[in-house]
């Protein structure tokens, strides 16, 4: 008996030290880009780099408003195009999905979430820029929906079959009709997890670079309209760390820095405002 | 169908083509023979009359999930501003049975009934019958308490209306009314805006009732109220139900028999997806007409 109790606590001594060594070797990566982008970027960030442009070839100095700014116009016009399809068809599938076409759009969206990032660039380069005939916002805003789409759609989907039935059947026994039922009861009460999915979806597409490259593309200055190319974080920092100038290497750590911070912010904020919206006390 | 408020009971029971057969009436058309013991008045050629109305009634109700048949031709009613229980063993059809009384069967996917079920004169099977209206006149109390766990308990009592972009006029006044007719008031009127799954698995049930009542059905089915709570709970619901027969027709589906004797007026027994046995309370618990509905009452099966 003795022997096998001791055993027994070996065993589980082992396999404690295993799962938390893998936890700590699956940090790692992740505890050392955050205190890599710090180090290096820290020092590129002043007032300047928030509110100047950048400065022509060869002149030190400037900033990246208008990069940050973009991005936020590119991440707000993806959550306004994507948002709204990607949840309603996680709706579809969930309430009315059990049949060969919500099979279908189920794997499709799940095929659309493998797709490599450029490939959708592409895509929408030869859908909207070759009509357009100019680069522009609207375009990286697209790329950027289609990006989201499939994690929005199953995310959605899954989220609201966590609701208990017992929710829906309350809410059709009062004799609420079912679409009304659906929006009002179900998917309000699956509002956290599905916020929380969908800031996960759009802070991956913050930080999409190669889509971008084929739609709104790059600028030096500021883009007026949403109809002109636009600047953004991802792609400046490709653009200044692949040229051959010091001071862009610095302003490109620090653009990382902002990037990862604005994607960290978001993601809290979301959370906070959701649980405090929704849940009550 | 035709349109009768004041119901001559046998006639409701026997299926249409039984009807003119005056050999069968006054009796069960699944039990040729027995005879209804309900508010005794003279036998007619028709059968025996009774005094209490018939709010709703179930005519040859067959339900099905896919392709099994669960109800197997049921035809009873349900009688005004009473109580009646249904009884009988598990998976004997009882849920299904009031589930088919507000439609709310159908909302399983891959299930469907057929047969009618008239509320008042009209057939909630009707070809133009849109279920949700059915749902708001016969509420529905679930098993397990479902409060909405996103609203107040507050807004739970206002949900069916509000869900229904019904204005209140005075959501206070109606909030509390509800709140006493289920006796939850004192117990949470400190804590209105508390969210309602806050509450005790018997408060929730009391709040749900409440949900259900704000709507002010005609009827009110009750899915096994008590089976998820304590003994307490259960005799506060039990009182609740006391005082809402008053107001209420209520259906109850109960596998406890000795809550069917307290709070019923009228018990059904079911067996396999049929109806044996309909009558008085005291009458299906102390001298049945059926053998089987005996060996259930006194717990030698099921």
């Amino acid at each position: 008996m003795i022997d096998r109790y001791v055993r027994r606590r070996a065993v589980d001594t082992a396999f404690r030290a295993a799962c938390a060594l893998a936890t700590i070797l699956a940090l790692i990566p992740l505890g050392l880009v955050l205190y890599y982008v710090t180090v290096r970027g820290i020092g590129g960030i002043n007032l300047a780099f928030f509110t100047e442009l950048p400065k022509p070839v060869g002149e030190e100095g400037g900033g990246m408003a208008n990069a940050i700014v973009g991005t936020l116009k590119l991440v707000a016009l993806a959550c306004v195009i994507g948002i709204p399809p990607g949840v309603l068809a996680g709706v579809y599938l969930a309430e009315f999905g059990h049949n060969r076409f919500g099979q279908v759009v189920r794997f499709s969206a799940d095929v659309m979430a493998g797709i490599p990032s450029i490939t959708v660039g592409i895509f929408v380069y030869t859908l909207v820029v070759m009509h357009t005939k100019e680069f522009s916002a609207i375009a990286g805003g697209i790329a950027l929906a289609v990006l989201m789409l499939p994690t929005v759609t199953r995310t959605t989907e899954e989220l609201l079959r966590l609701v208990p039935a017992a929710l829906h059947e309350a809410a059709l026994g009062l004799g609420v009709p079912k679409w009304r039922a659906t929006l009002r009861v179900v998917l309000r009460t699956a509002a956290p997890g599905i916020a929380t999915g969908v800031m996960l979806a759009v802070a991956r597409v913050a930080g999409e670079t190669a889509p971008l490259l084929f739609t709104a593309f790059n600028n030096r200055f500021w883009a007026e309209g949403l109809d002109e190319p636009t600047a953004s974080l991802p792609v400046q920092i490709y653009t200044y760390a692949v040229s051959p100038y010091e001071d862009w290497h610095r302003q490109a750590w620090a653009a990382a820095l902002v990037l990862v911070v604005l994607v960290l912010l978001l993601n809290v904020t979301a959370r906070f405002v959701v649980r405090h919206r929704v849940r009550l006390r | 169908m035709s349109v009768q408020t004041q119901v001559t009971l046998p006639t409701n029971f026997v299926s249409t083509e039984e009807r003119s057969d005056p050999a069968s009436a006054g009796s069960d058309p699944l039990n040729p023979g027995v005879e209804y013991e309900i508010e005794t008045s003279a036998p007619t050629s028709a059968g025996i009359k009774t005094k209490a109305p018939a709010k709703m009634r179930a005519q040859d109700l067959r339900a099905y999930f896919g392709a099994t048949e669960v109800i197997k031709g049921i035809t009873m009613p349900v009688l005004d501003k009473k109580v009646t229980a249904i009884i009988g063993p598990s998976g004997c059809g009882k849920s299904t049975f009031i589930r088919c009384l507000n439609r709310m069967h159908e909302v399983t996917p891959g299930s469907r009934a057929t047969g009618s079920v008239m509320l008042e004169s009209q057939d909630i099977y009707g070809r133009d019958v849109d279920p949700v209206r059915v749902r708001r006149r016969v509420g529905m109390v679930f098993q397990k308490p479902n409060p909405f766990p996103t609203m107040s308990i507050r807004d739970n009592v206002l949900a069916g209306l509000r869900l229904n972009g019904i204005k209140v006029r005075d959501p206070d006044a109606l909030v509390e009314r509800c709140l006493q007719q289920v006796a939850l008031w004192d117990e949470v009127k400190d804590s209105l805006h508390r969210s309602g799954a806050s509450l005790s698995g018997g408060q929730q049930q009391r709040l749900c009732i409440a949900r259900c009542l704000s709507l002010e059905p005609e009827v009110l089915l009750m899915d096994e109220p008590c089976s998820a709570l304590d003994p307490i709970a259960t005799a506060r619901v039990e009182e609740l139900i006391h005082g809402l027969r008053k107001s209420y027709t209520i259906v109850i589906v109960t596998h406890n028999m000795q809550q069917a004797a307290r709070v019923a007026n009228y018990t059904a027994f079911f067996y396999l997806g049929q109806l044996i046995e309909f009558n008085k309370t005291d009458v299906i618990f102390t001298r049945p007409r059926e053998q089987r509905t005996e060996d259930y009452v006194t717990g030698r099966f099921g």
